[in-house]
């Protein structure tokens, strides 16, 4: 089985600064990929060279066979690829509801003037979308919410919004950058299982940088550890679990790591 | 009338009523309805995918979830096999639903969803006589795979092809139901020892429905919104029973976050709740009325303190002059119709409000701006129903008038004893306490202790067990002093103790959102419920809350001392019951050291807190807290 996302020796440096080196990576259609290492390691520069933010300096990217690497981040979402930000970045002013709209917006085919004429074919498109767009109000249960104004929320509701803003876009790969950053232990295990519930009942592949190490033990099928910019470890959470080079990375020592608790 | 049983109801709601509303849900934010020949074939697929799965009479079925309507469909699917509905508190610890499932031999379960389905899961190894758990909603459930456990739809598809290799099972099986047969077994939560189950039979239930009807006005085209917990016999009565007998439409709310918008959109034209509803939208009205404009406050203001004076007259039979009479209709169109609307009011023909007391402020508020709120009084044992206020005669202090068949006196030491066709079967598997509180005479003795007043309503003082007496022989009844206390919107439980001492003392619970506002607004910070129940400024507001409290209250009642609990009390730790009641011996036993403190004159106390998180852990919060004074002079020594 080709892999639906290949991502090939890619590097990419800002100025000095060597951020990623010669990475290569393989999402499996269907599975859950984490991208694991310590603060500064390039977890969030790959992610932002998939979808398109930053092009690779050298190396290739492709999706389903095709070459998107030097894709522009809109034509890659409408590709398929949907991300969340480390930092939230919903529209704060306007209702859940709105933000979640806009996240179809790649599949809206209306023009503005049909949209300001809002019948016949602007309407019954709207009509299709906003189905599509409360299935996922229902399935991350925030029914109560439609109406606020995303800036309004706790940051645990934020990050589920933002989650479900990646997902009206009907992804076929979801990148989550850290969507429990900041969260606490219930909010953790609401977005862990939304997670897994968008990878088996939707069969959406997802790509997913986290700090929590429980988390990702738990959830994922497999797990890429990168250190100082370069891959240093690949294969399922027991084997990354028992690899000394991650072992050092994160301890600077020999010790094992801990499976239940959090990394600080 | 020839209809029984509530099974025969469903067949008759489902031939007279066909293309009518039984019942809605809002799903993926739109009112979804299932006419009452839907809902039949909703519950008669269940019922024979059930049969086909070896459901016998007599064989009981548990549910638990928020309000859906296919949890509703299974208890009657149920009930028209001859089987009895448990309904269960979906927010009971896992010990508590190990209980009553046991103790009913539940032998199915119903769960809403996967967290339902998780909570039965860790318990399995512990109920011997579960062989089928079903599950409403199917998200998360892809890796759960179990021969004994299967999707409500898998169940009706069973059914339907049941259906084709049985004809007339279901009817003939609705035909064997007699009207004394249980319908249904509510547990009560039980202020002291283990929940018991109630069995209600068709009959009780048919009969709570005509007693209803009776007393009110209730049509089939009305709606309700079915939003509090199916495990309380209150529910049971007025969506299950009263549904199906009258044939008016239940409708489920989306969610319970979004009960207060579903309600606004449907504007149901009967609504019955807690108190505890009536206060939170009295506070959202204030809340909302203070932000607004000072033209728009005004008005509110002005127009709110005329109906009020106008419904304290009305209230006392006296005449309202035409100004204030005049004022109040202006008030209609410019307050009270738009308010009553943003409450989602403005359709209901009557509210009721029961199980505990309403503060008399709250009730007047929603009397004067024209809902036409009522008292209503009951308890499991009679089906939720005894006795009803008629629309002319509603106050805050009474429980109404006896509903028409229902036969109420009060014995001695003030108990008030009920008969009549909707007093219950009797408690499962206990005999003996059936015995003990429905006497050879068919009289069920409630254990509350209350009196007739001259107009022949039936008054509720508090229970017979809790009233005692002070030291000098004054009676005292704690609740009575409670409530007190609680129609105070900063107050959300209080505690008193008394009996036997010298005089009244309480522990206060402060209520997080209201304190929690009143902190904010004066800029005081906390950072906890702990923290702000220990603050000077909120202890000054509650004792000025005791203060007002006792200006109410006899001499010798007054409360002289209290403190201030650093956590609410809690059904997960069993300092209350789930329907909100103090659990008054456990209660007494747990914070024996404050009842001490408050005699010996200590000035504070150790408290070691147990809070029991929602899957069963525990933790324990030591704090050492004041014990206060209501007023300055020093209070006698004991």
């Amino acid at each position: 089985m080709s892999a639906l996302l290949e991502i090939r020796e890619t590097s990419k440096a800002f100025g000095g600064v060597q951020a990623v080196t010669r990475v290569s990576l393989e999402a499996q259609t269907g599975e859950i990929l984490s991208v694991i290492g310590p603060n500064g390691a390039g977890k969030t520069t790959v992610l932002n060279m998939i979808s398109g933010f930053y092009h690779p300096d050298s190396g290739r990217i492709a999706l389903e066979g095709r070459d998107v690497t030097d894709l522009a981040p809109s034509r890659i979402a409408e590709l398929g690829i949907a991300r969340t930000f480390q930092n939230i970045a919903l529209f704060r002013g306007m209702t859940v509801l709105d933000n979640l709209m806009l996240g179809r917006h790649v599949h809206m085919k209306t023009g503005v003037l049909g949209a300001f004429a809002y019948w016949g074919f602007a309407q019954k498109e709207e009509v299709e979308h906003r189905k599509r767009v409360e299935d996922i109000i229902d399935f991350l249960r925030i029914q109560d919410l439609r109406r606020r104004p995303t800036g309004s929320l706790a940051y645990g509701l934020q990050k589920r919004v933002e989650l479900g803003r990646a997902l009206a876009l009907d992804p076929k790969i979801l990148l989550l950058d850290e969507p429990m950053g900041g969260c606490n232990h219930e909010e953790k295990e609401d977005m862990a299982r939304f997670v897994l519930d968008v990878n088996e009942e939707w069969g959406v592949t997802v790509i997913l940088i986290e700090h929590d190490m429980g988390v990702v033990m738990d959830i994922s099928d497999r797990v890429a550890v990168l250190d100082m910019g370069q891959k240093i470890a690949e294969g399922t959470p027991d084997e990354v679990r028992a690899n000394p080079r991650v072992i050092k990375a994160y301890l600077g020592e020999t010790k094992t790591i801990a499976t239940g608790g959090s990394r600080g | 009338m020839a209809e029984t049983t509530l099974a025969r109801l469903l067949q008759r709601n489902a031939r007279d009523r066909r293309d009518r509303p039984a019942i809605r849900e809002k799903d993926r934010g739109i009112w979804q309805t299932w006419t009452w020949s839907q809902y039949h074939d909703e519950v008669r697929a269940f019922a024979l995918g059930l049969a086909a799965l070896g459901f016998k009479r007599g064989e009981r079925l548990s549910v638990i979830g928020d309000n859906r309507p296919r949890l509703y469909w299974a208890q009657v699917a149920a009930q028209c096999l001859g089987g009895v509905p448990v309904p269960v508190y979906q927010d009971s610890i896992a010990k508590e639903l190990a209980f009553v499932w046991n103790h009913a031999e539940c032998s199915v379960i119903v769960a809403e969803d996967q967290e339902q389905i998780d909570k039965v899961l860790t318990l399995r190894d512990q109920l011997p006589a579960l062989r089928l758990v079903v599950y409403d909603d199917p998200r998360g459930m892809l890796q759960y795979k179990h021969d004994w456990l299967r999707s409500y739809q898998a169940v009706q598809e069973l059914g339907r092809k049941f259906a084709a290799e049985h004809p007339g099972y279901f009817e003939a099986e609705v035909e064997k139901g007699k009207p004394e047969d249980v319908a249904s077994i509510c547990y009560t939560s039980g202020t002291t020892g283990s929940p018991k189950g109630v069995m209600l039979t068709h009959a009780n239930a048919i009969a709570i429905a005509d007693a209803f009807r009776k007393a009110d006005d209730v049509r089939p085209e009305d709606d309700a919104l079915a939003y509090l917990p199916m495990a309380w016999a209150g529910d049971a009565a007025y969506t299950l029973f009263l549904s199906l007998v009258v044939g008016f439409c239940a409708n489920c709310p989306e969610s319970p976050e979004t009960v207060q918008r579903d309600l606004r959109e449907l504007g149901p034209t009967t609504v019955l709740a807690p108190p505890r509803i009536w206060e939170n939208m009295l506070t959202a009205v204030q809340v909302k009325a203070a932000d607004a404009p000072a033209l728009k406050r005004w008005v509110f203001e002005r127009f709110r303190a005329a109906a009020e004076r106008a419904e304290i007259l009305r209230a006392d039979g006296k005449p309202i002059p035409v100004g204030l009479r005049l004022a109040c209709m202006i008030g209609d169109v410019l307050v009270y119709t738009p308010i009553r609307d943003q409450l989602g009011l403005r359709r209901a023909k009557w509210a009721l409000t029961g199980g505990a007391p309403l503060g008399p402020d709250t009730f007047r508020f929603f009397r004067s701006i024209g809902v036409n709120l009522k008292q209503v009084y009951g308890s499991t044992e009679t089906t939720g129903l005894v006795s009803l206020q008629p629309s002319a005669e509603a106050n805050p202090t009474t429980a109404g008038r006896p509903c028409p068949g229902i036969e109420v006196k009060i014995a001695e030491r003030g108990e008030v004893l009920v008969r009549g066709p909707v007093i219950f079967k009797g408690y499962l598997k206990n005999e003996e306490a059936t015995r003990e509180v429905i006497d050879p005479d068919g009289w069920f003795h409630t254990g509350d202790a209350g009196f007739m007043d001259p107009r022949g309503h039936l008054v509720i003082i508090d229970r017979v067990k809790d009233v005692g007496a002070l030291q000098d022989g004054t009676p005292f009844a704690p609740q009575f002093i409670e409530n007190k206390l609680k129609y105070s919107p900063f107050v959300r439980e209080a505690v008193a103790f008394g009996h036997e001492r010298a005089f009244v003392t309480a522990m206060i619970a402060i209520d997080l959102n209201t304190v929690g506002n009143w902190a904010e607004r004066r800029g005081i910070p906390y950072t906890s419920y702990m923290d702000l129940s220990q603050k000077p400024e909120v202890c000054e507001l509650i004792r000025e809350e005791i203060r007002k409290g006792n200006e109410t209250l006899p001499e010798s009642t007054r409360i002289r001392r209290f403190l201030l609990l650093t956590k609410d009390l809690e059904a997960d730790d069993a300092e209350m019951t789930r329907t909100r009641k103090v659990r008054r011996r456990f209660v007494a036993e747990k914070y024996g050291s404050v009842v001490d403190a408050f005699y010996s004159g200590g000035h504070a106390v150790e408290l070691a807190a147990t809070i029991t998180y929602e899957d069963g852990r525990q933790a324990t919060m030591k704090s050492r807290v004041r014990v206060e004074d209501v007023e300055a002079t020093v209070v006698a020594r004991v």
